[in-house]
This record gives structure tokens, C-alpha cells and sequence, in this order.
């Protein structure tokens, strides 16, 4: 059924089913209890989920399928960002022509820079999109200044000509960004028993987004395509040497992956209407290579993993201080209770990025794979002691990993 | 007229002459071996054929047309396929991938993008790639990982890789070094069964002699990049010119 086969199947419709219940999933804790800071269930969070979701299937295209890794991805995201902008200024707040010329002028984008920088590979290749990256980053602060509005960010106004949709709405305001009406702001409260879980407009309009992006995803990976893409990190010369041009295949993998980061930025600017420049600094394009190899390069889930341990890190951690400690610890003995606050406040707050430095750490160091490969393991672990005899690793061949794990 | 005309090739790296003047004609359907002590200039000749290096003189042409200036993989479109010293394969795939991207690469040309067909739709690849694995009697291992496999199974594997497309001619460079006694006479079997099912002609480059002597049909010696002589297996054994040149140095 749509040209996958059982397995993968089944895996899109877990895929589905987590996506669509997210809002349920991420609100495991009542309103008002000690745990509820931990909930991660309202819409800005969820939206940022699924938007780093895309923008890390996408660069996952191109750096776990053929190795090349791309320090610069975050200028396409910018450029999806301003297209974005630009349409709900000069056409109407639909966001579907917004996303349409985000998607297009990323793709463009990303064509340009791939074809210099895929002349060369490793480490030059990294350096010679940061450098792109970073130069786009400038020329948006300077040169740029009447695209971009400088430091300032591109911003919707109630001058803005719009000339298919609203100029202003009916408050007097800017009007919101919508989808043939569907508000993407509109958000649904449903309370049950004590817990409350949101409903947003936005979120589904993202997550559905998302999972037709990791749809296509799965395809590639499962094509002709695809399969060139991981020849290429596999084994470059022999390639060539079975009569295959590695340059457009990579280039290929290129633009497609900055179209995905494109739509990414499009989305973000959908759901909030407007676009700045640091969004394209290098940062920007670094996060999107931890969460890649957080979650598991090369892997489907992975990358989505990935972008979603970190955008809940940086929401949730950064917002525990020390008052929330001191409720923790309270029951501490005086001099510990200090001791432990003091210890634990370098990881918290402003001092995620630790938290995430020290996650990091520990992946890369015991779980090369990623995440991925850690749920693997369980899962392995869990079936030898079900299992038995069957499953020995030390008396049978070792198997190719599925890529869909 | 051979299928592969070499006339007057050479090549300079620095003030080093690695290949002086060199001649070479290989026909049809043989087996045409390349010997010569380290040094001769053997793997700088073979990398001229496959577009890796280009040569300062002379021409190369294969099957009517010229090498030169050529790419790696426009010259294995043409119908060039190399088998490498250390065997090159993609190791992070499993065999049967290994298989069908030679196969995808005969039939899709250099480059396709057919990024939402499915590779296990190919029915007819997926046959012709598991029939080329019985021939070279390793479909048990078809799902393996190919970097878990032994040397000898690698080489298998890229030799497989190579004649699914059907080469006109097959390069091999050196396709036994570092090879366990065992292992080379598998190889020696192959390239024998190889060659007595297919219409498919073979430059092969080697050291050891035991691995020439049992398939080459014609040979050239390679000394300090010229040819010295160019002559079948018995000639050039009790050749005066090659015992002093090549065989002579071993015994001293």
C-alpha cells in the first residue's frame, strides 16, 4: 500500500498514531501537580516538534544517507522563513503560497550552494557550506537590509498591500496566518478529570505536514534512489567504478534536503509571522546536526527523536530555576540541600545547554547509533531473555540493520 | 585489431618516466596479462585505461573509440569493468544491495532519479542479480553484511558486481594479493569457469606467476615502463630477456 511494503507499513501508522496523539502523549501529568512543569503538551512546543521534525528528516537525507555533512543548512531554513513572510505581505496570511515559495526558494538556494560546495567532500564540504551559511547570515544584516528588514526582522504590518486577502482584520489588528480559514493560532481546551490537553490548529496543520514530509522520506529511502545516496557514504570509488556520476545523485540529495528545511522555515513563520536573520547563523545549523546525531544518523526515527529531545530541553529545562529546586530539595538537611542546589543549578535554566552537552556526551560516546540504537538494544536484551537460543549473535552471520530503525 | 589498442603511451610523474613508450594490443576473448618486478609501471598503465590518470603521449582506444580524457564511470558505461587490488565493495550494504546497483547502473545509465519507485519492485534486476549470485555460489549469503564477509567472499562479491553488467573487457588488478594459497586457487577456478562461459576478454595484472601461467594467453612484460616482450605463457617462461629482467632477480 502506498508503494511500501508490511513493515513499513505499519511503521508509518505508529508514526501517524504518535504524531496525531501528541497532544494527549506529551500531558502525562495533572494540571497543578508538582510534575506538571514537565508536560510538553501545549501548541508552541508541539509546533517546534514537528517543524525541527522536518528540518531534521530533510538534513537526514542528505547527511545520513550520503555522509555529507552540511554545516549550512540553517540559511535554507532562513530563506523559507523570509519567502514565507514575504508572501503574507504582498498576497494574503493563506499559508499555503507562503510555504510554496518557501519550498521553491530554498530549493533554489540550495542548488546554488550544493553545486559549489559538492565539488568538494569531508571536512572541505562542511567548511565550504558554513562559510555560505554564514555569509547569508551577514548579507541579511547588511546588504540585504530592504529584503530582510536588518536587524530588525521581517515583520507583517498593517500597511502591507496583501492584495488577496485581508489588510486588516476586523479588531484592527494584523490578521493571523490561516489555512483557507482555519486559524492556525485557533486552539481547543479539553479538560479531563484534572489533566488539560490543548488542541491547536497549528500543531495538527504542522504535524500533518510532518508526517507526509517523513512519508517521503521513507520512499526515498526505500528507492533506487536512496540506495545510490548510502552507495555514495559506503564506497565512493566503486561507485564510480559501476558506472554511476556520484555529483547530481548528490546534488540531488542536496536540494531535496534544502527544500525539507525550507518548508521547515516556512512553518515556523506560519505559525509565528516573522522571519530574522539569526535564524540562518551557524548555531541554527549546528543544532539541526546534534539532534541528527542524537537521535541516530541514517536512521528514519532518529532525526525526529533527535529535534524532539532537544526542543524539549531547551523549553522545559531552561524554565526550571531555583525556586523550583529549592521545592525539590527541600527536604534535604540544610547544608546538603545548598550543596545539591548549587550542583544542580549549572544543568538547569540557563545551563541546559550542560544538560544537553553532557546527553550528548554519553550518546555519541556509548551509542553510536543514537538514540535508536539504544532502543534497539533494549528491545535486543528484552528478547534474548524472552527468547532463548534462537537469537545467539555469536553463531549466526551478522544481518544488514534495517534502515527504518 | 584488438578490442583494446594502446599505442605509445606515455606518463611522467615529476622526473620520473613510469611509463616510456608503451604498445600494447589485446584481443578478444583472451586473457591478456600484465607482468613486470615493482615498479614496472603495471598499475600506472591500468589506471590510463580506466580514466584515473591521463597519459602524456600516445592513445588509448577501446572497441574503436578513444579512453582519453574520459571519466571513470562514462568508461564502465562503455563496457570497462575493474576489479581492484583490495577488494572495493560497499561495505555498509548487504550483498544483494551490492548487487543491484551495478544492475540499476547498466540499465539507468550514470545517473537517475527514481526516488519513489522502490528497489524491491524491480523484479527483473532482483532476478538477474540473484541469478549472477548463483553463479558465483553465493546466494546463501545474500543478506549478509558485506564489510562481515572473509577476503575471498569479498573478491567473490566485487567480481559478481563486475560481470552482472556484462563487461566487454575486465580489468584485474592484482585480484590475488595478500590471498591465502586456498583463496587464490579459488579465484584462479572462477576466473577459469569465467572465462570458459562468457564472451568476455581479460587484462589482468599479477605477481604471482603461478596465477598468470594457469589463465593468460598472451603476455607483456612491463620493465621500467616499456614493454619487453609480448608473447604466449611458454615463450615468455624460457625467454632470456624476462629471466634476467624479472624471474632472474628472485633466484639471485
Amino acid at each position: 500500500m502506498l508503494g511500501l511494503d508490511k513493515k513499513d507499513m505499519k511503521f508509518l501508522l505508529i508514526v501517524i498514531f504518535l504524531t496525531l496523539a501528541t497532544p494527549i502523549l506529551l500531558q502525562p501529568f495533572p494540571e497543578g501537580s508538582g510534575m506538571a512543569q514537565f508536560n510538553a503538551g501545549y501548541p508552541d512546543l508541539m509546533q517546534r516538534f514537528a517543524i525541527f521534525g522536518i528540518f531534521a528528516i530533510g538534513f537526514n537525507i542528505l547527511f545520513g544517507l550520503t555522509g555529507y555533512l552540511s554545516f549550512g543548512h540553517a540559511a535554507f531554513l532562513g530563506v523559507g522563513s523570509y519567502s514565507a513572510v514575504w508572501m503574507f505581505k504582498l498576497l494574503s496570511m493563506n499559508v499555503l503560497p507562503g510555504l510554496i515559495l518557501a519550498v521553491i526558494m530554498s530549493g533554489l538556494f540550495a542548488l546554488v550552494i550544493g553545486y559549489v560546495s559538492l565539488r568538494r567532500s569531508g571536512i572541505y564540504f562542511s567548511i565550504l557550506t558554513l562559510a555560505f551559511a554564514q555569509m547569508s547570515y551577514n548579507l541579511a544584516y547588511s546588504v540585504l537590509t530592504p529584503i530582510t528588514n536588518g536587524e530588525t526582522g521581517l515583520q507583517v504590518t498593517l500597511s502591507d498591500p496583501r492584495i488577496l486577502g485581508q489588510q486588516v482584520s476586523e479588531s484592527g489588528n494584523v490578521p493571523g496566518t490561516h489555512f483557507f480559514g482555519i486559524e492556525m493560532g485557533a486552539a481547543q481546551k479539553i479538560a479531563v478529570g484534572s489533566w488539560e490537553f490543548t488542541f491547536s490548529a497549528g500543531y495538527y496543520f504542522c504535524a500533518i505536514i510532518a508526517i507526509f514530509a517523513f512519508y517521503l522520506s521513507l520512499r526515498i529511502f526505500r528507492s533506487p534512489f536512496g540506495l545510490m545516496l548510502r552507495a555514495i557514504k559506503s564506497n565512493q570509488q566503486r561507485l564510480n567504478y559501476t558506472g554511476l556520476n556520484a555529483r547530481p545523485y548528490t546534488l540531488a540529495a542536496f536540494v531535496i534536503s534544502g527544500m525539507y528545511a525550507g518548508l521547515a522555515g516556512g512553518l515556523l513563520a506560519s505559525m509565528d509571522p516573522l522571519a530574522g536573520a539569526e535564524r540562518m547563523q551557524w548555531t541554527a545549523s549546528g543544532e539541526v546536526v546534534l539532534m541528527t546525531i542524537l537521535g541516530g544518523v541514517g536512521t528514519m526515527m532518529g532525526p525526529v527523536l533527535g529535534a524532539g529531545v532537544i526542543k524539549y530541553m531547551e523549553n522545559i529545562f531552561s524554565k526550571i530555576n531555583e525556586q523550583v529546586l529549592h521545592q525539590w530539595f527541600g527536604w534535604l538537611p540544610d547544608g546538603l540541600e545548598s550543596i545539591v542546589i548549587w550542583a544542580a543549578e549549572h544543568f538547569v535554566g540557563s545551563g541546559w545547554h550542560m544538560t544537553s552537552g553532557v546527553l550528548f556526551m554519553i550518546v555519541v560516546i556509548f551509542l553510536p547509533g543514537g538514540l535508536v540504537e539504544g532502543g534497539q538494544r533494549i528491545k535486543g536484551f528484552i528478547k534474548n531473555r524472552r527468547g532463548g537460543d534462537s537469537d545467539d549473535p555469536e553463531h549466526h552471520p551478522k544481518q544488514a540493520p534495517h534502515v527504518a530503525e | 585489431m584488438g578490442i583494446l589498442e594502446v599505442k605509445g603511451v606515455g606518463k611522467r610523474f615529476g622526473g620520473l618516466q613510469a611509463l616510456g613508450d608503451v604498445n600494447l594490443s589485446v584481443q578478444e576473448n583472451t586473457v591478456h596479462a600484465i607482468i613486470g618486478p615493482n615498479g614496472a609501471g603495471k598499475s600506472t598503465l591500468l589506471n590510463c585505461f580506466v580514466g584515473k590518470l591521463i597519459p602524456d603521449t600516445g592513445s588509448v582506444m577501446f572497441d574503436g573509440q578513444s579512453l582519453l580524457g574520459r571519466t571513470p564511470y562514462d568508461i564502465t558505461q562503455m563496457g570497462v569493468s575493474r576489479v581492484f587490488q583490495t577488494p572495493e565493495i560497499f561495505g555498509d550494504l548487504d550483498v544483494m544491495e551490492n548487487m543491484m546497483i551495478p544492475c540499476f547502473a547498466k540499465r539507468d545509465g550514470s545517473f537517475r532519479m527514481h526516488a519513489f519507485e522502490s528497489v524491491a519492485d524491480e523484479k527483473e534486476l532482483v532476478e538477474k542479480a540473484e541469478q549472477m549470485l548463483i553463479d558465483v555460489n553465493m546466494i546463501d549469503k545474500r543478506h549478509m553484511h558485506a564489510s562481515s564477509m572473509s577476503r575471498g567472499d569479498k573478491r567473490r562479491l566485487e567480481m559478481a558486481m563486475c560481470l552482472v553488467q556484462d563487461p566487454k573487457l575486465l580489468l584485474l588488478d592484482e585480484p590475488t594479493a595478500g590471498m591465502a594459497r586456498a583463496d587464490t586457487n579459488n579465484t584462479i577456478d572462477l576466473l577459469k569457469e569465467i572465462k570458459e562461459k562468457r564472451d568476455i576478454t581479460m587484462a589482468i595484472i599479477e605477481h604471482d606467476m603461478h596465477v598468470v601461467f594457469s589463465l593468460a594467453d598472451r603476455i607483456t612484460v612491463l620493465a621500467q615502463g616499456t614493454p619487453l616482450v609480448e608473447d604466449s605463457p611458454d615463450k615468455i617462461k624460457d625467454h632470456p630477456k624476462v629471466r634476467e629482467a624479472y624471474l632472474g632477480e628472485t633466484q639471485q
